[in-house]
C-alpha cells in the first residue's frame, strides 16, 4: 500500500502542491438488530479507498477514490490540486502547518476477543435472549436489541515523511424496551440507547450481560408509564454516567473543537462561546471540582488512536483545570493560531472524507472523596436523572436541553419513585458552575458515541468520554406543558 | 465496466444481474441488489473565504441474500470480480446463521416505473470546482456589500441508482441534486440565513442567495432580549421544513404505526383545515425520485389532507405485513427505520408574507430552527432553538430583532394552530430528502427559554 500512496502524494507534489498526504482506509462492519424478536438487520459491509490532501497556492484540495488503480490514484491526486487551486481564488488566509517531525509507527486496539471472529449466530443469540427477556414483562410494546463492531485499518503518508499503520477495532451493543398506552410513549435502556460502545474485543459485550438487564429494562418501561410526571422547577440534580457523559460532549466536547471556534462549522451546528480571548484571560468554565481532558491514550475510548489523520501522536490535552478554560481540541493549522501546536485531533469518517477536528476521548476526572452513591447518600433533596433521551444545544453552545429516560426522586440521601419525561435546560458556565460534587474513580466508566455528526458532507465520529456522574445545584427541571 | 464515478446506469445494473447470478449459485431463494453511484462535491466557505473543496466518486453494492424465511445483507464499495463473490459468499453466510423470521421476507414484485420529467440535470453532473468557487465568490461579494461574513456551503450531487431482484425488479436511474447555503454574521450579532436547492445547479442563484441571507444579517443587528413565554409566530419555510421532516421521521411511516408509536391515525385530525401535507416522488417541483430503494415506483401519499390524517407510506415488508403494497417509500436493506417519506410537499395558502406577519397583534418570525430533537416522540413534543434571524411584530409589523430562543413545542399543536399559509413556497433540504413547502402563521408556539445571542 505504500507504494501506492507514494505514487499520491508525489503525483500532488509533481502538480504544485506544497503539501500532500494520502490516507488509505480499509474499513469491515458488521450490524445485528433484533427487533420485537424478528432479526431485522445482519449485515457485514466493506469500504476501501484512498483520500488525498493537498496544500496549493496556500488552499486545501482534497479528492478520494475507491478504484485503487495507479491510474485512479493519479487522477484523484490531480483533481485534489485542481480543487486547491479553485479554492485558492477565494482565499484569503493562507494555510500554515505547525512544524512536526515525521514520525514512523503501528497502532492496534487491545482486545482479548476479536468481535469479527466470534459467529454471527453466537452473537444474534446474544441479542434474541435479551430481546425475549424484554418482551416477556407484560406492557412492553416492542424492543431492539443491537450489535455493532468496525474495525479500520489505515495507512498514512505525508510528503513530510510521516507514514503511519494502525488498525482501530469498536463494538457496541445494547437494549431498549418500549411500553406504550395511549399517548404515553417510554423507553428504557441499557447500557445506552443505541448500544454502548468501547474500543475493545467482544469481551466487553460479554461484560454487558444483556441478558441479566432485560428483564429490569422491561419492567421500568412499563412502570414509567404510570409515574408521574416530572413537575417543573428548580432542583438539585445527579446526573448518572449515562447522561453526564453527552452533556460533557454537547457542552464541552464541541465548543472546545479549534475548528469551529474559527467558524469553520458555523454554517453547520455552529460556533462556540469559548473564544480565543476566553483562553487567554483565565476564563471561568465550571466549579473548581470541574477537570476535563481530552485524551487520546485512554484505555478503551472511541477516541484512542496511535495518531490521528494528521499523523500527530495521541496525546492527553487538558481541557479545563479545577473549573478555568485552558486548552482546545486542535489540528496543525489551527494550533499555530492560538499560538500552541496540534493536540492530535483531527480524524475523517473513513477514506473519503477530510479530517475535521474531532473530539478524542473529553473526560471529566473523577474526584477523590465521594463515590456515585456516596453523592446521592449525600443529597437531601434532589432528583437522580439517567440515560439519555433527547439532546439540543443553541450554536454557540450555550443553551441546553436535555431529557433523559428516567428521574428518580432523592430525600434523605435515599432513591424514591420514579418521575416519567424529565427534562433539564441551562446555560452551559452557570451549569458547570453549579457543580459541587464529582464522583471519585469508582464509579468512573469510559462511554461514548460512535454517532456525533460534524462537517459537510456529513461525517460521523466516535467520540469517547469517561464520566463517574456528578451533581449540580439550582437546575431548572420539567420545561414545557405536559 | 463501471467508471470512475459510477453514473452509468446499466453498468450497474450489470453488476446486479451478475451478483443476483451469484447468489442464486450460493443457494438464495430470492436476492435483491442495490447499487449507488455517487458523484458529490462540495465547496465549502467561512470567514468569507472557501476553507474546504471536496470531491466524491464512489459505487456502492448492497446485496441482500434470502434464504428462506431468513435474510443475511452485505455491501462493499469494490466491484472486482472476486469482491462481488466474496460479497455473495458474505451475504450467505450471513442469511445461513440468521433467524427464520416469522413475517418472512418481502421482496417486491415488477412495476412499471413512470417516466419522471426533472429528476436529472446534466448541468449539475458537469458542475466544476470553478463554478462552484464562483457561487460561494458571489456569496461572498454579497456579504461584503453589506459588511458582514460569509459561511456556507455549495455542494452538487449525482446519485444513481440500479435496483434488481430475483422476482424481477429491474430499475436503474440517475438524479441530480444542487444545495447552496450560507450563514451570514455581521456586527452587533447580526445573523442571517438563506438557502436554496434545486435539481439543476444553473437554477441556484448564488447572488440573490447572499443577498437574502445579508439582509437579515443587517436586520438582526442588536437583537433585544424578550422573555420566554406563548407568542403566535410566523415560521419561515426553513422552520416549516423542519417541522414536515420531523413528522415524517415520527410519525408518517408505517412501521411507527405498527409499533404503536405513531400519532398518525386515519381520520384524526391533527391540523387546521389549512393544512395539507403528501409525499410524492414525481412532482418535478421537489427532488423527485421515480422508485425507492427497493425498485418500487413511487405513489403519491397523501399524509395530512385539510388537517385529517390519511395515510402513511409503506415499503414492501411493512407493506406485506400490514396486507397492503408498497407505496414505494423502502430505504437500502438492512432498513430498520422503516419506510421514509423523502419527497413531502405542503399545500399553499392564500396569504402575502406580508399578510402572514401584518394578522399579528403582537408575535415573533423565525427563520429557521436549530438542533430540533423530539422530547415525547408520540405526543411530537419537539425542542430546538431559533436561529439567523428572530423578530418581534407589535401592530403587524416588525419593530426589533430579538435573541434567540429555546423552545419546546408540541408539532402536532403547532399543525392545529395554523391560522394562515403563504401563497408562495421554498425546496427546504431535509433529512434525507427535499420538502416544498410555505410560511406558515401559528396561533401559539410555547418558548421555554432565552440564550446570549
Amino acid at each position: 500500500m505504500r507504494d501506492l500512496l507514494e505514487r499520491a502524494i508525489e503525483t500532488a507534489r509533481a502538480r504544485g502542491a506544497s503539501y500532500a498526504d494520502a490516507r488509505h482506509v480499509h474499513r469491515t462492519q458488521e450490524d445485528l438488530t433484533v427487533r420485537s424478536g424478528r432479526v431485522e438487520a445482519a449485515s457485514a459491509s466493506e469500504s476501501e479507498g484512498v483520500g488525498i490532501r493537498v496544500i496549493v497556492d496556500g488552499a486545501w484540495g482534497f479528492a478520494s477514490t475507491s478504484f485503487l488503480d495507479a491510474g485512479d490514484v493519479d487522477r484523484a491526486a490531480a483533481l485534489a490540486v485542481r480543487i486547491a487551486r479553485a479554492s485558492a481564488t477565494a482565499l484569503r488566509r493562507p494555510v500554515v502547518l505547525d512544524d512536526r517531525t515525521p514520525v514512523t509507527g503501528r497502532y492496534a486496539t487491545p482486545m482479548r476477543e476479536d468481535p469479527f471472529a466470534v459467529p454471527i449466530d453466537a452473537k444474534l443469540a446474544d441479542l434474541l435472549a435479551a430481546d425475549e427477556a424484554m418482551r416477556s414483562v407484560k406492557g412492553v410494546a416492542f424492543t431492539e436489541s443491537v450489535f455493532q463492531a468496525q474495525r479500520e485499518r489505515k495507512t498514512f503518508l505525508s510528503t513530510e515523511g510521516t507514514f503511519t499503520e494502525q488498525t482501530i477495532t469498536h463494538v457496541g451493543a445494547g437494549i431498549e424496551a418500549n411500553a406504550i398506552e395511549g399517548d404515553e410513549h417510554q423507553r428504557r435502556s441499557y447500557p445506552d440507547a443505541g448500544g454502548g460502545f468501547q474500543a475493545a474485543g467482544y469481551e466487553w459485550i460479554r461484560g454487558l450481560d444483556l441478558v441479566g438487564h432485560a428483564g429490569r429494562i422491561g419492567e421500568e418501561s412499563v412502570e414509567l408509564l404510570s409515574a408521574p410526571q416530572l413537575p417543573a422547577g428548580r432542583r438539585t440534580i445527579v446526573l448518572d454516567p449515562s447522561q453526564l457523559y453527552l452533556q460533557l460532549h454537547e457542552s464541552c466536547g464541541h465548543p472546545t473543537e479549534l475548528d469551529r471556534v474559527f467558524g469553520t462549522e458555523a454554517s453547520y451546528a455552529g460556533t462556540s462561546f469559548l473564544t480565543p480571548d476566553l483562553l487567554e484571560g483565565g476564563f471561568r468554565y465550571g466549579s473548581e471540582l470541574v477537570d476535563i481532558v481530552a485524551d487520546a491514550t485512554a484505555p478503551g475510548g472511541l477516541g484512542t488512536f496511535g495518531w490521528d489523520d494528521e499523523g500527530v501522536p495521541a496525546q492527553a490535552v487538558p481541557l479545563v483545570r479545577e473549573g478555568i478554560f485552558v486548552g482546545y481540541l486542535s489540528s496543525r493549522e489551527t494550533a499555530p493560531r492560538v499560538g500552541r501546536s496540534s493536540g492530535g485531533a483531527m480524524r475523517a469518517d473513513g477514506w473519503n472524507r477530510i479530517p475535521l477536528i474531532r473530539m478524542t476521548n473529553v473526560n471529566l476526572l473523577p474526584r477523590p472523596g465521594m463515590s456515585l452513591d456516596g453523592i446521592v447518600a449525600d443529597t437531601d433533596d434532589g432528583l437522580y436523572l439517567a440515560s439519555n433521551r433527547s439532546w439540543s444545544i443553541d450554536d454557540r453552545r450555550l443553551n441546553f436541553q436535555f431529557a433523559t429516560e428516567v428521574a428518580y426522586e432523592i430525600r434523605g440521601g435515599k432513591l424514591g419513585r420514579m418521575y416519567r419525561n424529565p427534562t433539564y435546560t441551562g446555560i452551559t458556565p452557570e451549569f458547570w458552575g453549579s457543580c459541587d460534587a464529582v464522583g471519585d474513580a469508582s464509579s468512573w466508566v469510559m462511554l461514548g458515541t460512535p454517532n456525533c455528526g460534524k462537517g459537510e458532507p456529513g461525517q460521523t465520529g466516535h467520540v469517547g468520554h469517561g464520566v463517574s456522574g456528578a451533581r449540580f445545584r439550582d437546575v431548572q427541571v420539567g420545561v414545557g406543558k405536559w | 465496466m463501471v467508471s470512475p464515478g459510477g453514473t452509468d446506469a446499466r453498468a450497474l445494473l450489470e453488476v446486479g444481474d451478475r451478483l443476483l447470478a451469484y447468489a442464486e449459485a450460493d443457494g438464495a431463494t430470492g436476492a435483491e441488489v442495490v447499487a449507488i453511484g455517487h458523484d458529490a462535491a462540495l465547496t465549502r466557505f467561512a470567514n468569507s473565504e472557501v476553507h474546504q473543496n471536496v470531491a466524491e466518486s464512489s459505487v456502492s453494492v448492497n446485496l441482500r441474500f434470502v434464504l428462506g424465511g431468513r435474510q443475511g445483507v452485505a455491501s462493499t464499495d469494490r466491484l472486482d470480480d472476486a469482491a462481488l463473490r466474496r460479497l455473495a459468499r458474505s451475504a450467505a453466510a450471513i442469511a445461513r446463521v440468521s433467524a427464520e423470521r416469522e413475517d418472512g421476507v418481502a421482496l417486491p414484485d415488477p412495476a412499471p416505473i413512470p417516466a419522471v420529467a426533472g429528476a436529472m440535470a446534466d448541468a449539475t453532473a458537469e458542475a466544476t470546482p470553478e463554478l462552484r468557487a464562483e457561487g460561494a465568490r458571489a456569496v461572498i461579494a454579497a456579504a461584503d456589500a453589506a459588511g458582514v461574513t460569509a459561511f456556507g456551503s455549495f455542494r452538487t450531487e449525482v446519485e444513481t441508482l440500479a435496483v434488481v431482484n430475483s422476482r424481477g425488479v429491474r430499475a436503474s436511474g440517475s438524479r441530480s441534486d444542487a444545495h447552496l447555503l450560507t450563514v451570514m454574521m455581521g456586527p452587533g450579532g447580526g445573523s442571517g440565513y438563506a438557502e436554496q436547492a434545486a435539481v439543476d445547479v444553473t437554477a441556484i442563484d448564488a447572488s440573490a442567495i447572499g443577498r437574502e441571507a445579508a439582509e437579515r444579517a443587517r436586520l438582526t443587528r442588536d437583537p433585544i432580549e424578550v422573555p420566554a413565554g406563548d407568542y403566535p409566530v410566523v415560521l419561515e419555510s426553513y422552520a416549516v421544513g423542519d417541522i414536515t421532516d420531523m413528522l415524517g421521521y415520527l410519525g408518517f411511516s408505517a412501521l411507527a404505526v405498527e409499533e404503536g408509536r405513531s400519532f398518525a391515525e386515519p381520520g384524526r385530525r391533527i391540523g387546521s383545515d389549512l393544512v395539507s401535507i403528501w409525499d410524492d416522488g414525481a412532482d418535478p417541483a421537489g427532488l423527485p425520485l421515480p422508485f425507492d430503494y427497493e425498485g418500487v415506483p413511487k405513489e403519491r401519499v397523501s399524509l395530512v389532507d385539510h388537517g385529517i390524517c390519511r395515510d402513511v407510506v409503506y415499503d414492501a415488508q411493512t407493506a406485506a405485513r400490514a396486507g397492503r403494497h408498497s407505496t414505494g417509500h423502502g430505504l437500502p436493506a438492512p432498513n430498520t427505520w422503516g419506510p421514509f417519506p423523502i419527497n413531502m410537499f405542503m399545500a399553499p395558502g392564500t396569504a402575502s408574507r406580508d399578510e402572514l406577519v401584518g394578522g399579528m397583534e403582537r408575535g415573533l418570525v423565525v427563520t429557521r430552527f436549530h438542533y430540533t430533537n423530539p422530547v415525547h416522540p408520540k405526543l411530537a413534543i419537539v425542542t430546538g432553538m431559533t436561529r439567523d434571524g428572530t423578530f418581534l411584530v407589535e401592530g403587524g409589523r416588525v419593530v426589533a430583532p430579538v435573541r434567540n430562543l429555546r423552545y419546546t413545542q408540541s408539532y402536532l399543536d403547532a399543525l392545529a394552530g395554523v391560522e394562515a399559509v403563504s401563497t408562495e413556497r421554498r425546496l427546504v433540504r431535509g433529512m434525507l430528502g427535499g420538502a416544498l413547502v410555505p410560511a406558515v402563521r401559528i396561533a401559539s408556539w410555547t418558548f421555554t427559554g432565552t440564550t446570549r445571542h
